[in-house]
């Protein structure tokens, strides 16, 4: 039955993803309301699938990469319907969907098993934690979205070559403002993620802070969001450069993501 | 009798020549009464705008005309003879009157097209009417230029690229910013296009218009016009750190704003987004400005590029009003022509002829028991009555007096010997 779920989601995901592509050439409201129906019944299922695993499994479903990967993309989805509800930009989809879809994507090549989880892991930081970590990724995620249709934008309007996507793109400083406010939501909460995985390491393993993998890599992405507002507010680093460092962060944050899990071992489970 | 202009425009004359020669305020009215007043001239008008300075005369001698206006303008704005000569253009007959309709249809202008020369020019002709400056040359020409130009906006398409200058400024300006009404707008110089562009910018809602002129006064009284604040020219710099776009059209020779200048603004707004729109030829803004970050730099080219019209099709559509203005300065010269006495003298005769003669072979046919000797008499009566009703007129259309013009067009029009119909 999970499994199910998770394949209807995908397959949903996959088609959204396509209507927002080809919404890149030519869009029109009907492609938008279909590319949104697409994207809302994929959630639908896989906010059902994510349910289905926490009462199979009992307890919060972030428990191995599959699962992390998957609610990952979950948040980015969640956090794309709260900002389209909020802004209603255009052609966002475009620049977001295949993140998601690209993530379900792996997630549904990592092995999928619910296993017995280590006494560890078995705490109510388990869910504090991990909320907290993947709204906040996500966050960044379309901050990085919308960091590379600012980029796009911005060559229109530089380079003096109208056309394309000129017309339907929102306007920078509206890019630029989305941007600045998804960076705000994400750091705070990534922060908290890291301040919550302390607490939780001192009690899991005694000690707040073990320089794993995971932890120096949380890290390095808060230096960057910590760059990105403090130079936005300091230096006046916004539009080109506030994007730019915006899809430098999160590119940092997908590959310690993946990368993490290629490599090394350490204390995560992902 | 003969269309007379002299004048300066931005291609003859850069802005702070212009500046010199300008009527404003109360100069235009103290200027134009005291052109009128020259000996050789019949007829005035003075049109003045940011870009031209002309004078318009109706004048008999060309060469006398010449000199004496050019005194005038030496003496009333003060400038050397050699400066103004340098500066100065004149036509007169056909090329008057072909320069006058090209300027009034836009075809002149320094963005090919645009409206707002018309409303000037309108302007100018009806302080004429209202100081009774002009007279029948020149309110025929003006007339004339008006309907043209309406003939050349409706006609072709060269109006819709002006405007959509404008409006493309307005589209871009609103890609960069979400909302114009927080943006604060400044005009950096006047000059029509610029006074479109900011026109286009205020319907959009800009929250506030700042206006930076040379000429002081010029300034307010176009801050006026655009309920905006002016500041003076000198402290334009000061202003740009709270404004979000700025129109430049100031006309000087060398760049206004340099790169450096412009990265000290940006410091000081934060590296807040600035869209500048540098209207003027040559440039006034260094257009290495366009390199720094979140600062987008278009002039009047890059503007054109965004409307998109292919030159081809612009030189297509500046063709056909070329066309027109041809087509309509000969109906002009017909009428002017028409004005000479001998033509007129010429037409009354012959129409008193024929309404003699048809009155005549009327009489003789009703009545056909008369002998010759009779006819004879009755014939000659009627010559009698019609050739002292037309003498007195024709005696005075002969008589080289001042108001012959005049005279000769009342005569058209009592007899009904207008050969063009007036619009």
């Amino acid at each position: 039955m999970g499994v199910i779920l998770f394949e209807l989601a995908l397959t949903f995901y996959f088609a959204a993803t396509i209507v927002s592509i080809t919404e890149l050439f030519k869009s029109t409201k009907i492609t938008s309301r279909i590319m949104f129906s697409l994207a809302a019944i994929g959630f639908a299922i896989h906010t059902a699938n994510i349910i289905f695993r926490y009462v199979t499994a009992g307890h919060i479903p972030i428990t191995n990469a599959h699962e992390a990967t998957s609610f990952f993309s979950w948040s980015i989805v969640f956090i794309f319907f709260v900002l389209q509800f909020r802004y209603r930009i255009i052609l966002l989809s475009s620049f977001i969907m295949p993140v998601v879809f690209i993530l379900m994507l792996s997630s549904s090549m990592l092995p999928r098993e619910i296993k017995p989880l280590s006494p560890v892991l078995q705490s109510y930081w388990l869910g504090i934690h991990t909320i907290f970590a993947f709204l906040g990724n996500a966050a960044f995620a379309l901050a990085f979205g919308i960091g590379v249709m600012y980029l796009v934008q911005e060559h229109y309007v530089k380079s003096k070559h109208i056309g394309g996507l000129f017309e339907r793109l929102p306007s920078l400083q509206t890019l630029d403002e989305i941007n600045y406010r998804l960076i705000t939501l994400g750091f705070p909460l990534l922060t908290l993620a890291i301040i919550t995985g302390a607490l939780w390491a001192q009690s899991a393993w005694g000690s707040y802070w073990n320089w794993d993998p995971r932890e120096t890599w949380s890290l390095i992405t808060w230096f960057i969001y910590a760059i990105v507002l403090h130079a936005r507010l300091v230096a006046g680093w916004r539009g080109k450069r506030a994007a730019l460092l915006s899809i430098i962060g999160f590119l940092t944050i997908l590959a310690a993501f993946f990368g993490i899990k290629l490599l090394q071992k350490g204390l995560h489970v992902f | 009798m003969k269309v007379f202009v002299v004048g300066l425009n931005h291609k003859t004359a850069d802005v702070d020549t212009r500046e010199k020669f300008t009527f404003n305020g109360p100069k235009l009215e103290e200027g134009l009464m005291k052109f009128k007043e020259l000996s050789d001239v019949k007829e005035a008008m003075i049109l003045s705008t940011c870009n031209r300075v002309e004078l318009y005369a109706n004048v008999s001698d060309t060469s006398k005309a010449s000199e004496s206006i050019k005194i005038f303008l030496s003496e009333f704005h003060n400038i050397s003879r050699d400066s103004l000569d340098n500066a100065l253009y004149i036509y007169d007959g056909v090329f008057a009157v072909k320069h006058v309709f090209r300027v009034a249809s836009s075809l002149d202008s320094m963005v090919v097209g645009e409206p707002q020369i018309l409303g000037q020019m309108k302007d100018a002709f009806e302080l004429g009417l209202e100081k009774k400056t002009t007279g029948i040359l020149l309110n025929r020409l003006m007339k004339k230029a008006i309907s043209v130009a309406k003939r050349v906006r409706t006609e072709t398409k060269i109006a819709e690229n002006a405007v959509s200058i404008s409006f493309s400024a307005v589209e871009l300006a609103r890609k960069i910013f979400t909302d114009l009404s927080k943006k604060v707008c400044m005009l950096l110089g006047a000059g029509e296009m610029a006074e479109l562009a900011a026109r286009h910018l205020i319907t959009s809602g800009v929250k506030e218009i700042i206006v930076a002129n040379r000429t002081y006064e010029r300034g307010c009284d176009l801050a006026k016009e655009f309920n905006g604040r002016p500041v003076r020219f000198e402290e334009f710099l000061n202003e740009m750190g709270r404004t979000d776009i700025v129109i430049c059209s100031t006309g000087a020779p060398a760049y206004v704003v340099m790169k450096s200048q412009m990265q000290k603004v940006m410091k000081e707004r934060k590296q807040r987004s600035v869209f500048i729109i540098d209207i003027s030829v040559p440039r006034n803004i260094d257009p290495e400005i366009n390199d720094l970050d979140n600062v987008y730099l278009y002039n009047i080219d890059d503007l054109q590029g965004v409307v998109d019209v292919n030159v081809s099709e612009r030189g297509k559509e500046a063709e056909k009003a070329e066309k027109i203005i041809e087509e309509e300065i000969e109906t002009f010269l017909k009428w002017q022509s028409s004005l000479d006495s001998v033509p007129t003298i010429v037409a009354l005769r012959e129409k008193a002829e024929e309404i003699k003669r048809e009155e005549l072979d009327r009489l003789l046919n009703k009545i056909s028991n008369l002998d010759e000797k009779e006819k004879k008499a009755i014939e000659y009566m009627a010559t009698a009555i019609v050739n002292k009703l037309i003498h007195p007129p024709t005696a005075a259309l002969k008589e080289s007096s001042e108001d012959r013009d005049i005279l000769t067009a009342t005569i058209r029009r009592l007899y009904g010997i207008n050969d063009e119909k007036d619009e």
